[in-house]
This record gives structure tokens, C-alpha cells and sequence, in this order.
């Protein structure tokens, strides 16, 4: 068949290019734009080169940042994917109890993030929350406020609690994907319950895992909100992610250059870990 | 490899069945013998596959019981019947290489590796996959997977029965014919009993010892191509059964003559049917004879298939099908006559006698 060339077509996706460089391309260029300037307000610039990208590289209270964020990404991941499979392996295939699981494992996905942190917040509180209150009455030493180590599990049972769901939905997708037969071949060839997890499951769920570990490890990684309404950070600077560091930076210090410095290694850092992830895990793929 | 006895089997997927309606498999009671190559040939829905799956263990039977070479099994699983099963798509291990799909059932039946290698590499040579061992089994052609299935089912020599879902429908046309010799083949060699499930009679035919055809949840017929072809006990046989199907119109039986509208025809001997039952003749195309003799009939269409002609034609208002040969004359004045060896007397759709 011939192909026909026409440069009309590019009008068809003009509208996606204006969204997006206004949405996206604008916004960055004028970060990038501050990164390399000086400013003192009255919209006076004065060039600075790499200086506030030496600063930031150079300072130990991003570098602090950073492993806490990795730290905690890494927590998360090994928490939430392990978890989500389980779940999403126990969870019914057919009759009533498909729709009421899938609901009760939407509920925590529709709920926007600042409300998760404070719901958690007074939860967790020694003076009136439930849960800082039993475990009080229990005699544990629990206080998110005071002791670092109680400020992390909180955060992170927080995140488990908000996001795991979504890793039980992806996963659940993959696996009511699978068709009956395989199951039946794999009783015909005697295949034990973890085989069939190993080779019949796992690798149908593996795209939609990549995308699962891809999405949590994103949002790990940007983790802002919930610390922040939380734990504000504290204490000291125990769940300070570089996400709320930037913003102390940018808002309440008002050092624009090297926020927005700090911004761009923080993008390219993600983009950088992003790239790794997806090439590992497509990386069999390729093999054969 | 077994006997399969099949007794007095009846299964509904229903919780309380009551009516014959309820039941996906009416009473099926039958013993098919060691080593055999059976069909189980029927339209969609007509409980070949419940059979299939009864008899692999996936599915327990409401009543009746399974036994191989005498042996209850109806209560064993799926894997303690030691069966293979190959389904309509292939089922592979697409994370795992040629070779360790194949030793994948050895494996786990805690098979020693050293045997299992012999094994694996045997069925690699019998399945002409040997250069493809080390492959992961994913980016293989659908015949290739569908070997590989059928291999996983062969490596384990001991297997009772194979049994065969349709295992050709996602295959290419001129992929199929190769499988289905290799399969014949690969049957000779082993001699497993083989259970075999189609809808498409071309299949059953080529393959099956005996064709067991299944309608509306029960067996009507067991028998050899031939059987089939020319006695029909069932009229579902007649029609499903050749291409076009057996010609089936309304008769009166008086004796052992049988009136056909206002045509009358002697049969040697007198079939006994009680009062009240449908009466009809069946005869197949091969068997109605064009000439300027015999009973009339209006010709309405006619379709050259190659070698053949099929004449679509009115008998005493009854559409009827004839199959000619390519240069047969047809007379302006069309007639025709049964061959008697060709007629069959149904009673409510049963078989009651014909001059075969």
C-alpha cells in the first residue's frame, strides 16, 4: 500500500505539544533558569553558573536527605510488593467476594494523601489517639513526636496502609489474566503450589509488577505530604526527605538557586533510578 | 496406559438437578478399550469437554464412577491418575527453557536427573524440537508450543491416557496436517490410549479408531468412520457427519413398506415401531441416484464443488440434497432412486432398521 506524507498531520498533535510545554517544558526551563542565577527579589538576576549545583553536591544535609529518601523507598518497595502479591493471590476469583475485596482495597486509594497524614497523625497520638493511647496502655514506649525510630514506622506503616492496594489491584489485574488451563497442565504435571506461583504466575504478573514498582517507587521517592502534616519532618531531622528539605529551602528560606538546583539532581536522580528499574526488569525480555 | 471404563456417568454443574435438561452430561456408560484412539466428536456445548475434563480428574462427576483398568479413580486428582492432557491453547512455561518444560513433570514427580535427561532429549528428538532445546519456550510458533504440550504429556512414559482438547484450533491449516500425522505416528509408536475432543468431523475421522459422537449430553454413536457413514444411529449422526448431511424426511411406516408423500418404497424386511412415534427415512446424498427413472423431483440449484456436484433439489416438498459426479447429465425431467443399501429407518430420531 502507499504511504501517503502529509505534514497536516502535525496539526493533530499540536494541542499535546502546547499542554505539554506549558504543563511541563516552560515550568522546568524556569527552574532551570534559577539554578544558574542569583536573585535578592525586585526581579534582579545575577549569573551564577554551577555555583548552587556545587553547594547542593557539596552539602551534607542533601546527601543526609537523599539516603533517608532511599532508605525509604527501599523499605517501602520490599514491604509493598511482597505484600500486594500475597494479597492479591488470596483474594477471590469469582462470586460476591471479588467486587466487595476490590472496594474495600480501592477505599485507602481514594483518599487524598493530606488526609491519610492526619488521619494517621491523630491515630498515632500518645494523649487521644487510638493507637498511641492502646499501645501507651500497653506499656510500649510509642512516640512519633519524640523518638525517630516510632516517627519512621509510622510513616512507613502509613504509606503501607495508603498504598499496598494498589499493588494488590495491578497484581490482581495480571492474575485473573490467566486462563484456567494453566492451572489445569500444571496439577497434570504435578507442579506444587510454589511452582505454579514461580512459573505460571509471577511471569504473568511481571508486566504489571514492573509498573507497580515503577509507580511506587516514584512516589516513594517524591514522599512529601504525609511526613509533613505528620511529623513535620522531625524529629530533628529524622523523616526530612529531600521532597520537604526543598520546600524549607524554597518557601521558608526563599534560596530559590539552590532549590531549584537541588529540584533538577533531584529529577534527574528519580529518572536516573526509574531507567535502571524498567531496564532490569525488560532486560529478559530481550534475550529471546 | 488403560482401559477407561466409564460408569454410569451423569454430571450438572447445577447444585440439584431434576430434569435430563440439568444434567451438561446425560448417563454415559462405556469401556474404551486399551491403546485405542478415540474422537469425541460434537457441536459446541454438547458436553464433550465435561467428559474430557470427568475423565482427567478436573471436574468430579455428580454420579457414576471412573475407572482405570478396573481401578476406581474417581476420587483421585488430576495428578494421582497420572493422565496428559493437551488443551486448545497452548499451555507452555514461557519462563523456562524447551528443555526443562519438558523435564518440568519429571521434576516434579522427583524423577532422578540422570533419567530425566535421557528422557527430555528422547521426546526432543521425537517432537523434532532437539535443535531448539535450549530456547526459551516463549518465542516459539503456536505448533511448536502445542508439541512441547504434548511433549510434557509423552516424557512421563507411564501416563494412563492422553487426552486432547482441540488442541489444533489455534494452529495453521497447513501446520495441522503435519501435527496430526506426526500424532498418528507418535500413537502407533506408544500405543496410549488416546482421547481425542473436536467439532470438526474431518479431525475425528482422519484420527479416531472409533468416533464417539456426543449430542445434547449423551453419547449417540460409537463407532468406526465407516459405521457412522453408513449407519447412523441417530439422525444428529446423519446430518453431522458428511458434507452435505444425510438427507432425513418425514415418512409413514405400514409393514415393511414406508411412504414417502405420495411415493411408496419396499424395504427387504419390516422394522417394528410403536404406535405414534415420528417416522422418518434417512439416506445420504452418495446414495440418491439422478436419472430419468424413478421418483420425481424438482431441481432448484446447482453446486459444483470440483470433482462433484451437489444438487439441491425438492422431493414431495422436502428439500433434499444429491450428490452427483462432475460430468453426470442432469435430465430436464429429474427422477431419482434410493439405493437401497443407503436407506435408514428412524424412529423418533433412533434408529429402527434400514436395508444395510
Amino acid at each position: 500500500m502507499e504511504k501517503t506524507y502529509n505534514n497536516k498531520a502535525w496539526f493533530f498533535v499540536l494541542p499535546v505539544l502546547v499542554l505539554v510545554l506549558f504543563s511541563a517544558a516552560i515550568p522546568l526551563m524556569t527552574v532551570v533558569n534559577y539554578s544558574v542565577q542569583d536573585t535578592f527579589g525586585n526581579n534582579e538576576f545575577f549569573w551564577a553558573g554551577t555555583d548552587w549545583f556545587d553547594e547542593i553536591l557539596n552539602s551534607a544535609r542533601f546527601w543526609e536527605a537523599l539516603q533517608r529518601n532511599l532508605l525509604f523507598s527501599f523499605i517501602i518497595l520490599a514491604l509493598e510488593i511482597p505484600l500486594g502479591i500475597f494479597i492479591a493471590l488470596n483474594m477471590p476469583k469469582k462470586g460476591i467476594g471479588v467486587p466487595v475485596c476490590l472496594v474495600l482495597m480501592a477505599l485507602p486509594l481514594l483518599i487524598p494523601w493530606n488526609v491519610v497524614g492526619t488521619i494517621w497523625q491523630v491515630f498515632g497520638r500518645v494523649d487521644i489517639g487510638l493507637l498511641g493511647r492502646t499501645l501507651a496502655v500497653l506499656g510500649i514506649d510509642y512516640n512519633y513526636v519524640r523518638n525517630p525510630l516510632d516517627a519512621w514506622i509510622t510513616v512507613i506503616v502509613m504509606d503501607v496502609w495508603h498504598w499496598t492496594s494498589l499493588v494488590v489491584l495491578l497484581c490482581y489485574a495480571g492474575l485473573v489474566s490467566i486462563p484456567d488451563a494453566y492451572y489445569q497442565a500444571a496439577k497434570i504435571d504435578g507442579a506444587s503450589r510454589w511452582s505454579v506461583f514461580r512459573y505460571i504466575q509471577l511471569p504473568k504478573m511481571k508486566r504489571v509488577l514492573l509498573i507497580a514498582v515503577l509507580l511506587r517507587f516514584m512516589d516513594s521517592f517524591m514522599i512529601y505530604t504525609e511526613p509533613f502534616v505528620v511529623t513535620g519532618g522531625g524529629p530533628g531531622n529524622s523523616t526530612t526527605f529531600l521532597s520537604i528539605d526543598l520546600v524549607k529551602m524554597a518557601v521558608g528560606q526563599f534560596d530559590l538557586g539552590p532549590a531549584a538546583a537541588m529540584s533538577i539532581v533531584y529529577f534527574l536522580i528519580i529518572l536516573l533510578l526509574s531507567w535502571i528499574f524498567y531496564t532490569v526488569m525488560t532486560s529478559s525480555d530481550a534475550e529471546s | 496406559m488403560a482401559r477407561i471404563t466409564l460408569d454410569h456417568i451423569r454430571h450438572a454443574y447445577g447444585p440439584n438437578p431434576v430434569s435430563d435438561s440439568d444434567y451438561a452430561l446425560r448417563e454415559v456408560h462405556h469401556e474404551w478399550k486399551d491403546g485405542g484412539a478415540y474422537a469425541l466428536l460434537g457441536p459446541s456445548g454438547c458436553g464433550k469437554t465435561t467428559l474430557l475434563n470427568i475423565i482427567s480428574g478436573l471436574l468430579q462427576p455428580s454420579h457414576g464412577r471412573i475407572l482405570f483398568d478396573g481401578r476406581d479413580v474417581t476420587d483421585l486428582s488430576t495428578q494421582a491418575r497420572n493422565i496428559a492432557q493437551v488443551f486448545q491453547f497452548p499451555v507452555i512455561y514461557d519462563t523456562m527453557t524447551v528443555y526443562d518444560n519438558l523435564a518440568f513433570p519429571l521434576r516434579n514427580r522427583g524423577v532422578d536427573e540422570a533419567d530425566v535427561d535421557r528422557r527430555v532429549r528422547d521426546m526432543l528428538q521425537i517432537i523434532d524440537l532437539a535443535d531448539w532445546a535450549k530456547r526459551k519456550a516463549r518465542g516459539l510458533t503456536a505448533d511448536q508450543k502445542q508439541k512441547i504440550s504434548l511433549g510434557r504429556g509423552l516424557v512421563r512414559n507411564d501416563v494412563n491416557a492422553i487426552l486432547f482438547d482441540e488442541p489444533l484450533t489455534v494452529i495453521d491449516p497447513h501446520m495441522k496436517w503435519v501435527l496430526r500425522s506426526q500424532l498418528k505416528r507418535l500413537h502407533k509408536q506408544f500405543g496410549f490410549t488416546m482421547v481425542y475432543v473436536t467439532h470438526d468431523q474431518t479431525e475425528a475421522l482422519t484420527f479416531a479408531d472409533k468416533v464417539v459422537v456426543m449430542y445434547e449430553g449423551q453419547i449417540v454413536q460409537i463407532g468406526t468412520p465407516a459405521e457412522l457413514f453408513e449407519t447412523p444411529r441417530h439422525t444428529f449422526v446423519g446430518y453431522f457427519i458428511g458434507s452435505p448431511g444425510m438427507n432425513v424426511i418425514p415418512a409413514r411406516l405400514d409393514g415393511s413398506s414406508v411412504t414417502l408423500g405420495s411415493q411408496r418404497l419396499d424395504l427387504a424386511s419390516a422394522p417394528t415401531a410403536a404406535e405414534g412415534d415420528r417416522i422418518e427415512l434417512g439416506i445420504r446424498p452418495e446414495f440418491i441416484r439422478l436419472g430419468r427413472e424413478g421418483m420425481p423431483v424438482t431441481i432448484r440449484r446447482i453446486e459444483d464443488i470440483g470433482r462433484r456436484k451437489i444438487v439441491r433439489a425438492d422431493f414431495e416438498g422436502q428439500p433434499i440434497a444429491i450428490v452427483a459426479d462432475e460430468d453426470a447429465e442432469i435430465p430436464a425431467e429429474a427422477h431419482v432412486r434410493f439405493e437401497p443399501q443407503g436407506i435408514n429407518i428412524y424412529a423418533n430420531s433412533w434408529r429402527i432398521g434400514g436395508e444395510a
